[in-house]
């Protein structure tokens, strides 16, 4: 029997399940190399050099040198390990979170204080807003 | 006579919480308003420290890679270090554990049929120490042990809400089978409507979190049947993590035949960084369980 996923028609979210956990092992485990002053300092010498000693594919590689959180996300990462890139490059969560959502750091931050994003039409993918 | 269970505290652990205490921010307007919902409480920890607290939070790629995810795990060594999680560890005490307490809460509960994890080596990340912070404040060192409680949250599948009641069943038991006179809390943390990824990212469901609470303190056995998707759905896929509160919950006299519990402090207040907090301190009314 399949595994059931009943959270797949969830807009904008990307459930970290095993599919994504087994996409994602090498990305998550480069992440997991930079709670370390040393590492940091040297990923941050020459990004390239130290991503090519992980075991990950070229496309996440490419999504790491672009900060591209979606990308990452959609190649298996999740958000606490992807956060260690972010703390690397001295970034909030609220700066992380935000860079994922298409607004401006501003419009995210102002989004945030004012409540933040409503619920009502982001329960389901299609539903309108 | 025994140890017993006095209270349970409910909190949310958003690391920007921990990064504007140890930065000094704690007056600015966006964080002002944050720490004054906790000044009752820490007024009240001061009136109130236990002899230990079993700390339920849950690791964020801290202790536990990829290589290991253990459902349910507990510390049983005498010290954690605070971890390093990407931006320099926190500027806060190391916690103290309770190897002893520990060791026999693990060994009941797991006769108890939980297969628990025990783990005698692990730093400890924000999960655990915003907590603390926000509940006891700067001082020198935390004033008592705590024993740390980790949950996966963050690869599906999580435990159940029901599973993570009946875990602080089976924990109030062990407490109350431990023959020193320890005064103990529990304590259940994280949450509470939040997202952090994606383009739904900063998801708030302030109607979620007031029914959340309510139906926490008036009807936990019913609010531990609700399934997963429904926390995705409605309080974001990071909102998950108010299954580790049914934990605490579960440790309280009123699920074991006794009497229902005092609210000492409620406080809600959107937003900490991404997030919704929401605290609760629940209090034994102080009538003996059967």
């Amino acid at each position: 029997m399949a595994i059931d996923k009943p959270y797949l028609d969830i807009p904008g979210t990307t459930v970290f399940d095993a599919a994504q956990s087994l996409k994602g092992y090498w990305l998550n485990q480069f992440c997991m190399s930079l709670m370390t002053a040393d590492n940091r300092a040297r990923f941050l010498r020459d990004e390239r050099a130290y991503l090519n000693e992980w075991e990950m594919s070229e496309v996440q590689r490419q999504s790491v040198l672009d900060r591209d959180m979606n990308v990452m996300i959609a190649l298996g990462g999740n958000i606490y390990f992807l956060a260690k890139i972010g703390a690397t490059d001295g970034k909030s969560f609220q700066q992380m979170a935000g860079s994922m959502t298409g607004m401006s750091e501003d419009e995210y931050k102002a989004m945030m204080a004012s409540g933040g994003r409503p619920i009502d039409g982001n329960r389901y993918v299609g539903e309108a807003q | 006579m025994n140890a017993r269970v006095s209270a349970s505290v409910y909190t949310s652990h958003v690391p920007a919480i921990g990064a504007a205490l140890d930065n000094d921010k704690t007056a600015e307007p966006h964080w002002e308003p944050l720490f004054a919902g906790y000044e009752p409480s820490k007024a009240w920890m001061r009136d109130n420290t236990p002899d230990a607290i079993v700390l339920v939070y849950n690791d964020h790629a801290t202790a536990f890679s990829l290589d290991m995810i253990p459902t349910f795990a507990i510390g049983t060594a005498a010290t954690y270090a605070v971890a390093d999680e990407g931006w320099g560890p926190r500027p806060v005490p190391e916690v103290q554990g309770h190897p002893d307490l520990a060791a026999h809460i693990a060994h009941s509960v797991i006769q108890q049929d939980f297969d628990l994890t025990i783990v005698n080596r692990m730093d400890v990340d924000h999960g655990l120490t915003v907590p603390l912070s926000l509940m006891f404040g700067r001082p020198d060192s935390w004033p008592c042990p705590i024993i740390p409680v980790a949950v996966n949250v963050v690869q599906y599948p999580v435990p159940s809400g029901q599973r993570c009641l009946n875990l602080g069943k089976a924990i109030r038991n062990a407490i109350e089978s431990y023959d020193e006179p320890l005064n103990v809390q529990v304590w259940g943390t994280g949450g509470m409507s939040h997202q952090l990824q994606g383009p739904r990212a900063g998801l708030i469901n302030a109607e979620f979190d007031a029914a959340f609470l309510d139906q926490l303190i008036a009807d936990p056995a019913n609010l531990a049947l609700k399934p997963h998707v429904d926390y995705l759905r409605e309080a974001g896929s990071e909102g998950i993590e108010l299954v580790m509160w049914l934990i605490a919950r579960g440790a309280m006299a009123d699920l074991a035949g006794g009497s229902a519990p005092t609210v000492e402090h409620r406080f809600y207040h959107v937003p900490a960084s991404n997030t919704a907090v929401g605290h609760l301190i629940l209090a034994e009314s102080g009538a003996e369980t059967p």
